[in-house]
This record gives C-alpha cells, structure tokens and sequence, in this order.
C-alpha cells in the first residue's frame, strides 16, 4: 500500500465518525426544524411533498422560527439562558482566578496534589454534584437546619429553586473547567517576571495588574468559553435547582420534546441556541488554535 | 560504480525554507565520509533524505545503483543513528537491538546470536536486560550504534553522534568510531558541526552552507586549500586580504598574479614571527596566550593587523617591532 | 506585603476547595442518618443501602450505564487514538481545521443540541436504512463515544506532541512497516495517555443524563435517568445513599488510575 493511500485509510476513520456523528446529525436539526409537527411515526413532516412517491414539491416552511420570534417566551429564554450564563461565568472567574493563582504560586511539589483535589470533583458524577446542593440548600436542608437550630431563622429560607441556586450549581458544576486553563496559564509565566517588576518598583497588586493579569488573559478567555458555552445550553442545574419561573432555553428545548413531543419545534429551538453560540465557539476554536501553535 | 550513494540535484524545501539546494554528492564504498556546517545548513535534511525520513522536492538519491529517491525508510540498505539515539524507553537494551533484525524476519537462535554480536561490537555484552533509562549517556550511544550495527547496513548514517557526550568520552567514541569501521567495513556518514570532529574522523568533508555543498575534499585540504571563503572562515581563524594585479596592497607585499578581485588566505600559524625587520615589518599590538601558542595581533606599516599563531609561550611583547614570513604554499588563492 | 497577598491567595484557594467538597461531604454524612426525613441526624444507620441494594429499577439501570460505559470508552479509545495520532503525526492536510473543529466541538457544545441532533439522526438511519430500530443501549453508547472521542483524542495528541518523533522514524529506519511502527513504539509510548482517555471516556458515559434520554429507548434506562427523575421529585435518603457508593467508587477508580500512573512514570 503507497503512503498517500495509507494516510488517506487513516484519515477516513475520523472523517466518517464526525460526518456521521456531527454534520450530519446538524444537517439534520436543520432540516426538521423546517418541518412541521405532525402526529405519525417519526413525528413531523416529510420534507418533500409526493404524490404516489415521486417528489411534487418542498414542504419545509419558517413557522418554527416565526413562533420563536413572535412568542415572547422563547426570546425572553435565550436571553435570560445568556444573562444566566453570563453572570455564571463571572462569578467563575471571580473564584476560579484566586484558586488558579493560589495553585500556580504554590510550592511545585504540592502544585499536582492541588490541581487532583480541583479536578477531583468533576470526576464524580454531576448529577450527584447537583443533588448534594439540593440537600443542603432545601427548606429542611443542611443551612435551614442549622440556622433554625441556631435560632437565626424561624421560617426556613427558600434558597433551593432560587436564581441564585442556579448560579451557584453552575458555578460549582463548571469551576474546573475555569481553573484549568488559567492555571495553564498563570503556571508558565516565569517567575522572574514578577521579580523584575518588583526591582522596577512595582508594588505587588501594581505587578499583578499590569504583568501577570495582561499575560493571563488567554486563560481567562478559554476559562470563560468553558463555562460560558455550555452554561447557555444547561437543562439540568435549572431544572433542579431553579425555580419554575427560571427560563433557560434547555428547559424549553427539553419540555418542547419530552413534553408536547414537538420535534420540530425542538430543532428549530436548537438551530436558534447554535446560532447564539456560534461567536462564542469560533472565539474558543481560534484561542485553542493559537494555543495549539504556541506549544 | 564506485559511488555507493549517489545524490544527483536533490532540492528540498519546507515551506518558504530551501534546506537543501541541488546537491551533487557521491559518497563512495568503505568511505568515511563528514556532512560539516553550522546548524541549519542543510546537513541534518540531507541525511535524512538518504535514510528516506524525507522526501527530496527534485533530484534523484541512488544506493548502490539502485534508485531509491521515493522508497521508504524501511526497505533501504542504510541505518541512521540519531542525535538523541532514539532508543525505545519500553524495550531492555536486547529488545532494542532485535528490534530491526525481528523485522526481517529474524527469531530465535539466530537472532539472539546476532543481538549478541552486536552488543560485543560495543562491548555492551552485560547489559541486555537493562532498560535505556538505566544507563549511561555513554552506554546509550553504543546502544544505539548496535542497533545500527545488527543490521549489517551497507550504509550507517550517524547524526552528530558524538554532540550528547562529554568532552572526554567523545574523544574516546571518536577514536573507537573509526576502528570500527575500519574493522567492519561499512559505509559511515557523519553530520557534525564541529569541524576538528570532522577532520579528526573523515576520509572526506562536505563542508555546507545555506543548504549547498561548498567544497568536497580530504580534511587536509578543505583546511590548507578551501574553495572558497566561506569554507576558509569555518575552520578557524584565518587571515584573508584582496588581492589586487600580483600585490597584496593592504600588506604591501608581492604575490603570485591571479584574477581579479581574488582573496588571500594564510591559516595565522603558517606565519613565522621574527624579532628585526623584514619584507613584511609591523609592531605587535595584542597578545593573547593560550597555553600550547600565543596569538599575536601584528599592526604592519600598511596599516593592516595581522593575526599569528605561535608554539609556545609569549615570545613578543606589546609595541615590539617584529617581521612576518610564509612559505609559499602557505598562500591561498580564493575566487572573489 | 508579600506575605499578605499569599496569605490571601491561600485563603482563596481554601475557601474555593472547601466549597468543591463541603457537599459531597454532606451527601456521604446523610446517607447514614437513619431519619427518613434526612433533616436531622436520628442516628447512624446502613439502612438505606440496603433499600437501595432492594430496588431493582436501580440495579438494572446501574447495570445498563456499566454496559454502556464500557463500550462506549472502548469504542472512542480506538476512534480517539486514530483523531490524535492524525492531529500530531499528519501534518498539514485538507481540510484539517474543519475536521478538528467538528471533533472539539462536542467538547463545549450544550448537551441538549447534541442529544436532539444524535436523535435525528438515529431515527433518520431507521427510516433509510432500518438501522438500529427502536433505539436502545447501542445508540447510547454510540451517542456517548462520540463525544467522548474529543477528549481521548485530545489527551492522545497532547501526549504525542509532547513525544519524541526520533523514536518512530528510528524503528522505520530499522525496517519496521508503517503498522508496525504504530504498535510497536507508538502504541506502547502512548498508552498511558490512552488509558487517561478511556477512564474519562467511561467517567462521562456513566455520567451523561441528557444526550442518554434523548437517544435512549424505552427499554433502555440509564443510572442518571432513574436518578434524575427520582430526584425531580426530591430529596431520597436512598439517592444519597447511591450518591455515596458513585462518589467512593469514583475515587477508588482515579486512585488506581493515579498509581498506575506513577508507576508508569517510575518505569519511564
């Protein structure tokens, strides 16, 4: 076998799976969404009109993306699913940057068993990362039972179902994923660095400011994509931890197909959230890229 | 056919980079052969090309009569030995050297009689069970060498071989690199940068620059008689003058007629330096000892500083009038 | 002054670590509390594990997510070793960025747009083709691999990258074969990094609740899915007793993983 084709074998694994598993699975969310819901196995129209099987036209329509934009609902979702992520991935950086600093100036023997005990909680199951919030925030949950035991409170607090439950969830469910590139980061900068501004003159917060913060901004980039991407499209921590009135656009996509079994609808929904997305992850593609070229 | 490898106009090119520019080199049987220049020049592609780790953008590699321009690395006559060895850190020491027998279809008794031998060549008998890590840098090389050597290649290919060692094992591994292949018989091509590594081991030089060959010559001569400048600066310290209708104008001194814009070259230790006056009279500015000689920087009434290498210890002191000499062969003649 | 920002740094980093365990914690303490109402400790009690080890619905799901999981890492090993080989070895190719975009892209993307997309999909080759009708354990485990073939790929390329190339074009030198060049050296340099890949591969598949309940079919219920609904309704001393087993076994996993790790590393 030459070399040309030999590569080209290679090459045909990874192409066929993301061609089977990625374009083709979001072609296809286009499509349907430009269907229209109906009562049959699968439950929406056929693309094309026929008459006898042979094609006689294109059913597809807009109505899915008319109701989007007509229905208050669902623009109010995706921008509150943006509002909601955003303020996330704040709160994230405002934890996570201390935390990766904390790390990367810590004695580098002791560097790995701290970045274990950060990764750590990823590795247990989400859903159970979620449910322990709910234990503790409920109205008979850990805080109300202490602070009723205290005699601080005599109605329990509803802090579970809150927006600011929801907050916390992602905050906690996401925080590694904030940590881990700003440590990347902040970790290959060169001590010296900060010496230098130092022998310049620099106070410590001014050396912070102005040389390692300027230089840790790609981190921060990546760290904030990390939360921010996926936050938009959560189901789960809104689902469990908000309040029926949290609109995030997950929720939506989830009640429209589970709930009212409108698939349609729920690709059109999809369409939409990739649309929202689509500057966010070009954004996170190039800083991996440049990453990638660094190395 | 003496030529073993024949390199005919092979260009190679990454990108916007030509590292190698239509190189013509016939390396013959049994010869020891130095690809010399500094880093970057070209050598390191040039000798890939010929183990087939790179493919040549033109021109044609021949091995031993055979085209061998688009084969892999695998079906070629030679074995390279890299600059960091290469050895593979999961294998012991016996795994790696029966790595490329296995390859050929080699097992058994035969096989380890050949790992064996292979490992006595360099005398590392003891230490087949050991894994690369366990050992030396000096072990490593022979390591590496005798995974080379089991293949009984026509060509061993060797890339900076000696640039991981220390000073003193490399003069060591220098000396036993030439009894082995005087024992053994094979081909050697050697990148260096390092041109006494060069002179001390090779039948022949490449010297290279900007991926061309500049000179192909004995080490005798690419030293005494380089082709060109370039060449003459890169093994050590020389004096160059132009060279203007038979006269050295700078020195004021007559020389051989030669065309026009030549330089002149004379190694600084084929100069002789006298006390009193003489054809070429000048005052000794600078001194430097170096232990074995003592480098004097000697203004001439022309104007010119003239550098010479003397034995021995300082003989001349700053602002002493002193006069210079060379046989004639000492001369160079360079093109412009 | 020095002294005052680490001391802040410190305190950050305490806090923050703090807040990652202070529920697990809690989860794990309540699984003993004998109260059902799981507001106030009553006393220790394994009850509930026992009630948790009665409940079938559970087991079956537990065992459904094992089967899964197990599959599907084996499976995004081999599709993720390949992606990261061509990423580090290949060099320049058509249409490389497109296809290393599309690989990475499950890496960020929401879960419910690859949940519904897969879905589509799915039921599309059952139309087409009468592929995979009705759905079960095999399209979770397909939807699965391929988003945890992103990350084997990416630990895959980072470990090559970081890989001397000498080593390979040695063995091809010595007469070793493309193939055998790959699992010779390559395989055997690299599976550290394959083994990283197929514990989280196999950690995210036992994890994932939503692409699972999208591409899932009725037959076919997974360990999250008999959670999460369990859990829509509220709070269960038996949740938190499984949460704890999840927790503990997950830690046990990672610590032979990080000692096989070490040992690996001593070897090298």
């Amino acid at each position: 076998m030459s070399a040309k084709l030999r590569r080209r074998a290679v090459l045909a694994l990874p192409w066929l799976w993301t061609v089977l598993f990625f374009f083709l699975p979001l072609a296809l969310v286009v499509k349907i969404s430009l269907a229209t819901s109906q009562l049959s196995v699968p439950p929406y129209s056929d693309f094309f009109a026929r008459t006898n099987g042979a094609v006689t036209g294109i059913r597809a329509n807009l109505d899915n993306y008319g109701l989007l934009f007509s229905d208050a609902l669902y623009v109010k979702a995706y921008l509150s699913s943006v509002k909601i992520a955003a303020i996330s991935t704040v709160l994230a950086l405002l934890l996570g940057y201390p935390m990766a600093y904390g790390i990367a100036h810590a004695a580098p023997t002791r560097r790995p068993l701290l970045l274990v005990l950060v990764t750590l909680p990823f590795w247990t199951s989400f859903l159970v990362r979620i449910y322990a919030w709910m234990g503790i925030l409920r109205p008979g949950g850990t805080i109300n039972t202490a602070l009723q035991a205290l005699g601080l409170i005599d109605e329990p607090l509803r802090l579970l179902n809150t927006p600011g439950a929801v907050y916390l969830g992602i905050v906690y469910a996401y925080l590694p994923f904030m940590v881990l590139p700003l440590y990347a980061r902040l970790e290959k900068q060169d001590p010296a660095l900060l010496e230098a501004a130092a022998d310049l003159g620099a106070r410590p917060w001014q050396a912070f400011l102005r040389v390692t913060l300027p230089l840790s901004l790609p981190g921060v980039l990546a760290g904030c994509l990390l939360v921010f991407i996926p936050a938009v499209g959560e189901f789960v921590i809104p689902e469990l931890m908000g309040g029926p009135d949290t609109l995030m656009i997950g929720r939506v996509l989830w009640n429209e197909f589970f709930t009212n079994h409108d698939w349609p609808l729920s690709a059109a929904v999809t369409v939409l959230l990739l649309i929202v997305l689509v500057v966010p992850v070009a954004l996170f593609q190039t800083v991996q890229a440049r990453a990638e070229k660094r190395l | 056919m003496s030529a073993l490898v024949r390199i005919e106009a092979v260009s190679k090119r990454f990108g916007a980079v030509t590292a190698v520019d239509d190189v013509s080199l016939d390396v013959r049987e049994n010869e020891f052969l130095a690809l010399l220049g500094a880093s970057g020049c070209g050598k390191t592609t040039l000798l890939r090309m010929i183990a087939g780790l790179e493919t040549p953008d033109s021109g044609k590699i021949l091995i031993g009569d055979e085209d061998m321009t688009a084969a892999p690395p695998y079906a070629r006559p030679v074995n390279m030995m890299f600059q960091s060895y290469a050895l593979f850190p999961h294998m012991s020491v016996e795994e790696n050297v029966a790595f490329g027998l296995k390859q050929d279809g080699l097992r058994g008794a035969e096989l380890s009689a050949r790992v064996r031998e292979a490992l006595a060549a360099v005398e590392m008998e003891g230490l087949g069970p050991r894994k690369p890590h366990q050992l030396s840098g000096g072990q490593r090389q022979r390591v590496a060498l005798a995974r080379c050597l089991a293949k009984r290649p026509r060509v061993l290919l060797l890339d900076e071989p000696l640039a991981a060692l220390d000073k003193h094992l490399r003069e060591r591994t220098q000396l036993e690199l030439t009894a082995l292949r005087a024992r053994l018989g094979i081909t050697f091509i050697v990148v260096t940068h390092d041109q006494s590594e060069a002179m001390a081991m090779a039948d022949r030089v490449a010297v290279m620059e900007a991926g061309r060959i500049l000179q192909v010559a004995g080490p005798r001569e690419v030293y005494e008689r380089p082709a060109n400048q370039a060449v003459a600066r890169f093994f050590g310290d020389i004096n160059l003058w132009r060279m203007e209708g038979g006269r050295i104008p700078e020195l004021g001194v007559a020389v051989p007629m030669a065309p026009a814009g030549s330089m002149a070259a004379v190694r600084p230790e084929r100069i002789s330096i006298a006390r009193g006056n003489g054809a070429l009279s000048g005052v000794v500015r600078d001194v430097v000892y170096l232990g074995t000689a003592t480098t004097y920087f000697v203004q001439v009434s022309a104007g010119e500083t003239v550098r010479v290498l003397a034995p021995g210890g300082v003989m001349f002191q700053r602002g002493e009038g002193v006069s210079l000499s060379w046989p004639p062969e000492a001369l160079a003649v360079l093109p412009p | 002054m020095n002294r005052h920002r680490i001391s802040f740094t410190t305190a950050a980093l305490g806090a923050g670590l703090a807040f990652l365990y202070a529920p697990l914690l809690v989860v794990m303490v309540n699984s003993f509390n004998a109260s059902r109402l799981v507001t106030v400790w009553t006393g220790f009690s394994p009850r509930w594990y026992g009630e948790l080890f009665a409940d079938r619905q559970i087991l079956d799901a537990a065992l459904n997510s094992l089967i899964v999981a197990v599959c599907s890492a084996s499976l995004a090993v081999v599709v993720g070793t390949t992606a990261g080989y061509v990423f580090a070895r290949f060099g320049y190719f058509r249409g490389r960025a497109a296809l290393s975009g599309a690989l990475a892209a499950p890496l960020v993307l929401p879960d419910v747009i690859a949940g519904l997309s897969l879905l589509l999909m799915f039921v599309a080759l059952e139309q087409t083709f009468t592929w995979l009708p009705g759905r079960g354990l095999l399209t979770i485990v397909l939807a699965h691999a391929s988003f945890t073939t992103a990350y084997v790929a990416i630990i895959v390329q980072a470990r090559l990258a970081g890989m001397d190339r000498e080593a390979e074009e040695s063995a091809a030198d010595l007469g070793a074969k493309p193939f055998a060049v790959f699992r010779a050296i390559t395989l055997p340099m690299i599976r550290p990094a394959v083994a990283a890949g197929w514990l989280l591969a196999f950690v995210l598949s036992l994890d994932d609740l939503v692409i699972a309940s999208f591409v899932s079919g009725p037959q076919s219920t997974t360990l999250p899915m008999v959670v999460f609904s369990s859990v829509r309704l509220g709070v269960s001393p038996k949740i938190n007793a499984l949460a704890t087993i999840l927790i503990v076994v997950t830690l046990a996993l990672l610590s032979v993983a990080a000692w096989m790790g070490r040992a690996t590393l001593k070897q090298k």
